[in-house]
């Protein structure tokens, strides 16, 4: 701009900056994009072609699409079988952190006990040991436990599993919400555990948001838990028929692909609906200062 | 109840679970868990608890194989394999090749009382693939591969000067590796060296094997390998070879499968790897693919065993190999197998597989050799260099 | 009285007692049962193990280079991580969070990669960085760059960084997701406030944004730091580790310890020394992170 006599003030100029930021603003975003939706994209554009042409034509739009690999790739991984199960998964194990990890980061961030600290480092730091074989320790208490082939025993480790996340990051936005409609609701006559299920809760929606967002991934995607702890089929999650395209051997590409895309769109469309939580949470109850 | 990691081959073995329960009446429940890794801490965990199926496979080592025969869950099958049933004992049945495996012979170094104590499926080898219609535009007769490794060097540079891209292979696997290094060691110097160097009596600097890991290091300097295969799976470089972006393969026989659904107008041909001399038989490895054990704590044991017989007579066998074209484990089905796969079991006299050797090389030392070939294939070390570094942990074990 | 100071004292506790219960069943008893059999011999099968007291401790300290190596490499992609992946992740989270036009679009888009299993991405990265056949060296090409094209995995020089920018383009959507909420719940106020006293884009940032995303960032960092430096499906699927061990990380060690070698009580000993190394910089983080904060 050196060089350049112009009047900041100079409302064209300023119009120009705007256009110009906003142009390379979205330049930015789209450049990024695309690296993102590549991918997708290109396992959207496999599961149209056969297993002879998909690695010879890597075209993004193939020519015949083959849009039947979605009907067998859903009948031949059984999906009608295990999707309920995984919705049922889904929802009991994301309840579960959200509810129990809130109430824990809720008393890690605003009340006062003994050992508070000690505690909230040993919970978080179960996410740091990556505990070799833990597999086999797992599968010994649930055993004891008798809740192999259960669902409890699918679900309970999967809480346990999301809980030291989820801690975490409730607690640093429960650091960070105003402590005074929290004091006027004691004053109130409000007990402890309405002032968090009326107060506290509501205000980190945004957070709970966040949480609930990762913990459905990793419910939806999870396999390896499954083929430890159940035996029945009829047990089994989504991520279980993805396992007949898979063979030591062969993959059966186009079919993968096309159970992939048919399991990702359902956490999207998830997504999509949780994140509106994340910004609204702002305009819903925007009190802090 | 079987538990098995083959998911490729979970329909098969369901059907044959319903046909078995029609003919005799007993019901067998076939439970897939995949991936193999998963599976084989299903299998671990379920020894510490003892709730083992009757009939499972053990994947990994023999050292892992052995340590499950004597926490006691792997049941000695000699007795029923040698006991005549329908006139001709069970073991007959089968390539001799395919027990071997699953046998531990006298004194062997696990400490495991002889005997057979698995029973085979399927059979598979590892071997060369060439595809002869580049061989044909390189001017090169697609009747006749390389014989030594001479003449793999001069084909090799023959499709060079005709820009095709020579040889791939999952080396990014090390286990294919050691399986191509293994074939050209027991070649140069016979097995009784190479089982000496296992033992610790030989060193890996001797110059036979200085001269094993040169080939990689003239394999680099040729410029023989394709571009990235040194940390390429196996599954990426079948879609490259049935891609027609490579002339050579080193790849097991399950490949044929695999090359049929990427591309079925490939022609491609068989062959062992190229000879370094003459003095001693290439070795090629296979073996058993699949195996299935009893369990020895197992109330159902005797019914476990009826199956298995079941399982590996000449109809069921056929039907298996036919949906999975796998090998057969029963010799008497071999007869009916396609072709390609039918070049893959020639030379079937001269297979053999760690899990038969007398000796054992340690983990830690075979990853040392092998990781020490991918330095040499991308230039980073000298094949001396190699032997050093491989003889430095060899030491470190036996210490 | 008495009775109500009693029942607010385990009032505080049934907070975290459904959280403490479950840590007690199914973390406490893995985590001891570890530290139990790193000082063991055990081979993951036999019924019955020897006790080595600490040796598996000293070998792993005086003689497996190849242990810290991959520890390095950790580090070195951890690193990068911190780095390039989490400002980038912040630069996108801020553009996001004004109103931008199609900022929901943008948002959707950028958690894409977390969605996507480890099998596409493999896949799909195998084939960009392909030697022969690759996208990425058509593009250098194309470009005029063509001495640059390469087998990227498979050379020696590029092999960790490679997988690194796959981690990196894997990840950044959740510090992006985690950041964006933070941001969202800056008082919009502020801003404003601060925008009729004619403060700039990047006065606001330092003055108002910075100070109140510290603890975020703390957050994000920290679960960047444990998330990569547990990093191993993305290097199994595209090197294996390679080549020779130029991108062998802490897990990837440990498996191949535990179930290629078959020793359990080693792979334990070496998951002991590396969680308290997580540990460690992670305190260092939160001691930090307070620090700061009281600034």
């Amino acid at each position: 701009m050196d060089g350049i006599l112009v009047d900041p003030t100079d409302v064209n100029y300023e119009k120009l900056k705007k256009n110009t930021v906003s142009f390379f603003t979205h330049l930015f975003l789209i450049t990024v994009s695309v690296a993102c939706i590549f991918p997708l994209w290109w396992a959207f554009a496999s599961s149209l072609k056969t297993q002879g042409s998909v690695f010879k034509d890597l075209s993004l739009f193939p020519r015949d699409a083959h849009w039947e690999n979605y009907v067998e790739a859903w009948t031949r991984a059984d999906f009608s079988r295990y999707f309920l199960n995984s919705l049922f998964y889904t929802v009991t194990v994301v309840l579960g952190v959200v509810f129990i990890a809130s109430m824990a980061a809720y008393a890690f961030s605003r009340l006062r006990f003994r050992g508070r600290n000690l505690l909230f480092l040993v919970c978080i730091s179960t996410m740091m040991v990556p505990i070799p074989g833990s597999f086999i320790a797992l599968y010994v208490l649930l055993n004891k436990l008798h809740l192999i082939d259960t669902r409890l025993g699918y679900i309970l480790p999967q809480i346990n599993g999301g809980l030291p996340l989820g801690i975490f990051l409730l607690k640093t936005f429960f650091d960070d919400l105003p402590k005074e409609l929290e004091d006027s609701a004691r004053i109130d006559g409000c007990g402890r555990f309405r002032v968090y299920w009326h107060i506290a809760l509501p205000l980190a929606r945004p957070a709970i948001a966040v949480l609930a967002i990762f913990v459905i991934l990793a419910v939806w995607n999870e396999y390896l838990l499954a083929m430890l702890v159940l035996s029945n089929k009829d047990l089994m999650p989504l991520q279980r028929g993805l396992m007949v395209f898979q063979g030591a051997h062969i993959t059966q590409y186009p079919l993968l692909m096309a159970g992939i895309v048919i399991t990702v769109l359902p956490v999207l469309a998830i997504y999509l609906l949780l994140q509106k939580h994340i910004i609204k949470g702002i305009t819903a109850g925007a009190v802090k200062g | 109840m079987v538990w098995h990691w083959l998911s490729d081959r979970d329909d098969a073995f369901r059907e044959l679970a319903a046909r078995y329960e029609g003919q005799t009446g007993v019901k067998v429940k076939f439970d897939l868990y995949a991936p193999s890794e998963i599976y084989s801490q299903r299998i671990k965990a379920a020894v510490q608890t003892q709730t083992l199926p009757d009939i499972y496979g053990i994947l990994g080592e023999k050292q892992d194989f052995a340590s499950f025969i004597k926490a006691g869950f792997v049941e000695d099958l000699t007795g029923v394999l040698n006991a005549p049933d329908g006139g001709v004992p069970w073991k007959d049945r089968f390539f001799e090749k395919a027990l071997g495996v699953n046998e531990f012979r006298p004194a062997n170094p696990y400490g495991v009382a002889p005997g057979v104590y698995g029973i085979p499926l399927d059979m598979t080898t590892i071997q060369m693939v060439y595809n002869k219609k580049l061989y044909a535009e390189a001017g090169l007769d697609p009747a006749s591969p390389p014989k030594t490794w001479e003449e793999f060097l001069a084909h090799g540079r023959v499709l060079r000067d005709k820009n095709i891209p020579r040889f791939v292979s999952g080396f990014g696997e090390i286990w294919m590796i050691d399986a191509l290094a293994s074939n050209w060691a027991m070649n140069l110097m016979g097995e009784e060296k190479v089982f000496k160097t296992y033992e610790g009596k030989a060193p890996y600097t001797d110059p036979d094997w200085i001269r094993v890991l040169s080939l990689f290091k003239q394999m680099a300097d040729e410029k023989i390998l394709v571009d990235g295969a040194v940390t390429m799976v196996n599954k990426t470089a079948e879609q490259t070879f049935a891609n027609e972006r490579a002339a050579f393969a080193f790849n097991g026989s399950w490949c044929v499968n695999v090359y049929k659904g990427m591309n079925p107008g490939l022609d491609y041909g068989v062959f062992p790897p190229p000879a370094l001399s003459r003095a001693h038989p290439m070795k090629i490895w296979g073996g058993a693919g699949t195996s299935f054990v009893v369990n020895a704590r197992s109330a159902r044991k005797l019914a476990a065993v009826e199956f298995l017989k079941w399982l590996t007579a000449d109809a069921q066998q056929a039907f298996l190999s036919e949906q999975t074209q796998n090998l057969p484990s029963n010799k008497n089905v071999s007869g009916q197998i396609p072709p390609v796969l039918a070049q893959f079991s020639v030379g079937m006299e001269n297979v053999t597989h760690p899990n038969v050797y007398p000796v054992h090389e340690s983990p830690e030392v075979t990853e040392a050799f092998d990781k020490g070939i991918q330095s040499i294939l991308i230039g980073e070390k000298t094949p001396a260099e190699v032997a050093q570094a491989v003889r430095r942990v060899k030491e470190k074990g036996s210490r | 009285m008495n009775f109500q100071r009693l029942r607010n004292f385990f009032g505080n506790y049934i907070f975290i007692l459904p959280a403490l219960a479950l840590f007690l069943v199914f973390s406490l008893y893995p985590f001891l049962k570890v530290f139990q059999l790193s000082v063991t011999g055990w081979d993951g099968i036999s019924p019955q193990t020897a006790f080595v007291g600490l040796a598996n401790f000293k070998d792993l300290f005086t003689d497996n280079p190849v242990f810290w190596l991959s520890m390095k490499n950790a580090f070195t992609i951890t690193f990068l991580a911190l780095t390039v992946q989490n400002l980038l992740a912040l630069f996108l989270a801020l553009l996001c969070d004004r109103d931008i036009r199609g900022g929901n679009i943008y948002r959707v888009i950028f958690y894409l990669p977390p969605v996507l299993s480890g099998i596409v991405v493999g896949l799909i990265w195998n084939w960009i960085y392909d030697g022969n056949y690759g996208l990425l060296n058509h593009f250098l090409s194309f470009i005029g760059l063509g001495d640059l094209s390469r087998a990227w995995l498979a050379d020696a020089k590029t092999a960790l960084f490679s997988v690194a920018v796959i981690h990196m383009w894997k990840g950044f959507g959740w510090g992006f997701v985690i950041l964006l909420a933070g941001l969202q719940s800056i008082p919009r106020e502020l801003y404003e406030a601060a925008r009729v006293d004619g403060a700039s884009s990047w006065v606001m940032f330092k003055n108002i944004t910075a100070p109140l995303m510290i603890p975020v960032f703390i957050l994000v960092s920290i679960l960047t730091i444990l998330g990569t430096m547990q990093i191993f499906d993305i290097i199994i699927s595209t090197t294996g580790g390679g080549p020779g061990y130029h991108t062998e990380v802490p897990i990837t060690r440990i498996l191949t310890t535990m179930i290629g070698a078959s020793k359990f009580g080693y792979a334990c000993a070496m998951g002991v020394v590396f969680g308290l190394v997580l540990l460690a910089i992670s305190m260092v983080q939160i001691r930090v992170s307070r620090a700061m904060r009281q600034v």
